[in-house]
């Protein structure tokens, strides 16, 4: 499948929202890595759900309660195929990314000790630094931070020099929000494990654009989010190994997550339930599993190669705009475009280029210390996914060109 | 739904040129008033100096970066309270917030290059941008030396 391939157009079929005009424009759809748009099959699955099946889950013996419960646990099954976990137990559904973090920073944490230390990376979106940086305030531990080089990339050996007797935990995210760059997992897991420090890869802007297989990963944690991935927002997946999860302490305590409770004491349920309590998102679960049908459909090498592609192809058209300067330039790079403009700043270019119908995220993504890095304030920032053709990076060089005449005279 | 038609209001000359060559855009040594304001959202940020005498604004000027909006903004109100009275400046800032109070029928107070910037009305998202300077001269006035943010 090439960039130009008539299958898109067909796909795009698939996302009702894409067919519609922007300020009088084709909407050129360039947002996804904020929150793609959904395929009709997952709107579809939700609503079906709503209307035909809801009660609540792993409770009533009615009807109802055991169709909820089966295409609840049904969607971890998927999501336990889509990444190739061993177990479903090792499943735990959240919120998203950032609740999936907070939980093993919440969890995890409490075994944290005063000189701990935990190593993130520089690329880190705020929701993998954050939770950390709370952890160390709290436990008196130390945050160490990977640094990366002007092409955006984690420096491998510098992160070798971190690696200590004291280090905790290592968490880094498999593809950077902001620049794009695909970080070299294989080898910071690797690394990690010769020493037995556990790892999580936060993958929310992996898993929308290529296969991930944990047990091949051999990492311990990985987190993502259904929103980023063609699914509903409010829900995402907080993988674990089997045995971190038998170990680690409870995150939040309620419904659901118990076997037995008495004033006496409490006695946690089985995985995965211990770490999912209260009355889950099962709409959000539902649509998860109906956007890794859609994506499996379509196949995760096909979607990969399409965009590998298509940035090969922005990342050519945009180099010749005058005055663009591209901020991250990794060797490895999935589906964005980070860019300024000379003389134009990020949130005017937004503002013209909606005004195109086009769709584009500017400012600092959520990722503040890489735009100290680059000692910019932000950027503008195309980011592709599988709906994404060459038309829609045309409409953008042509928005640039227009901004161009009205901001330079 | 916006229209060309609004973009070219957004963007009028008065504003492009104001943010292509911002007045007073200095440092002020030595200034009576320092403040600092912040848009954490697209990261603009401003210094703003201002030399008070006798409960005048005897000069005032400013430093920092952001989009055209909060360039020109920034730019126009230099000019436009520069020897004003501190009282008379207090009340040219509520009449400026009011006007880009999107909510508030448009009066069509605003005069001389402040009324060019009158476009961002129909922009919600862009009005943090025009006011940014404003909060800004606000915290100057009231005496505030933590930084101003729009959020």
């Amino acid at each position: 499948m090439t960039a130009t391939d008539p299958d898109i157009e067909k796909l795009r079929l698939d996302f009702p929202i894409l067919a519609q005009e922007i300020n009088g424009h084709r909407l050129a759809f360039l947002d996804s890595a904020a929150s793609s748009q959904r395929p009709r099959s997952v709107i579809e699955a939700v609503s079906h759900y709503y209307e035909h099946d809801h009660a609540n889950v792993h409770r009533g013996v009615h009807t109802l309660s055991h169709r909820a419960t089966e295409a609840y646990e049904g969607a971890r099954e998927k999501v336990r195929r889509f990444i190739n976990a061993s177990s479903s137990r090792e499943i735990i559904f959240t919120r998203g990314t950032t609740d999936a973090i907070n939980l093993l920073a919440a969890s995890f944490g409490q075994s944290i000790e005063p000189g701990d230390e935990i190593i993130i990376s520089h690329l880190e979106h705020h929701s993998n630094i954050v939770p950390w940086q709370m952890l160390c305030e709290r436990n008196d531990a130390t945050l160490k931070v990977i640094p990366i080089n002007e092409r955006g990339e984690i420096i491998l050996d510098e992160y070798h020099q971190l690696l200590g007797p004291r280090t905790r935990l290592v968490a880094v995210s498999h593809v950077s929000n902001a620049l794009g760059t695909v970080n070299p997992v294989e080898q910071i897991i690797a690394a990690a494990k010769e020493r037995n420090i556990p790892v999580l890869i936060d993958g929310a802007q992996a898993v929308p654009h290529q296969a991930v297989d944990v047990t091949a990963l051999n990492c311990d944690f990985y987190a993502f989010s259904g929103h980023k991935m063609f699914g509903p927002t409010g829900i995402g997946v907080f993988y674990a190994r089997e045995e971190w999860l038998e170990r680690l302490p409870p995150y939040q305590g309620g419904g659901d997550m118990i076997l037995t409770v008495s004033f006496a004491g409490t006695t946690y349920n089985d995985l995965p339930y211990k770490f999912e309590a209260g009355t889950p998102n099962i709409a959000g679960a539902i649509g998860l599993g109906a956007a890794i049908d859609y994506l499996l459909d379509i196949g995760m090498d096909k979607i990969q190669a399409h965009e590998t592609a298509l940035l090969d192809y922005a990342t050519r058209e945009i180099s010749t705009v005058d005055g663009i300067q591209l901020i991250g330039t990794a060797a490895q790079k999935a589906g964005v475009l980070s860019f300024n403009l000379d003389g134009i700043h990020p949130h005017d270019l937004g503002t013209v280029l909606d005004h195109q119908g086009i769709a584009i995220r500017t400012g600092h993504h959520c990722a503040m210390p890489v735009m100290e890095f680059f000692g910019i304030a932000g950027t503008a920032r195309a980011s592709l996914a599988l709906y994404n053709c060459r038309q829609d990076i045309e409409q953008l060089i042509h928005g640039l060109q227009l901004a161009i005449g009205m901001f330079r005279s | 739904m916006n229209n060309a038609l609004e973009l070219k209001k957004l963007y009028r000359e008065t504003v492009l040129d104001h943010s292509r060559n911002p007045r007073n855009f200095q440092r002020l040594v030595p200034a009576d008033r320092v403040a600092v304001g912040h848009n954490p959202l697209c990261g603009d940020k401003i210094t703003l100096y201002l030399c008070v005498n006798n409960n005048l604004i005897e000069n005032l000027a400013f430093e920092g970066t952001g989009c055209a909006i909060s360039l020109a903004s920034a730019s126009i109100m230099t000019e436009s309270v520069k020897h004003y009275a501190l009282d008379e400046a207090q009340h040219e800032i509520a009449r400026i917030m009011h006007q880009f109070d999107s909510s508030n029928p448009d009066d069509a107070t605003a005069e001389g290059d402040m009324a060019a910037l009158s476009g961002v009305r129909a922009f919600p998202s862009r009005i943090k941008c025009a006011t940014l300077a404003w909060k800004t001269l606000e915290a100057a006035l009231q005496e505030i030396t933590e930084t101003t943010t729009t959020e």
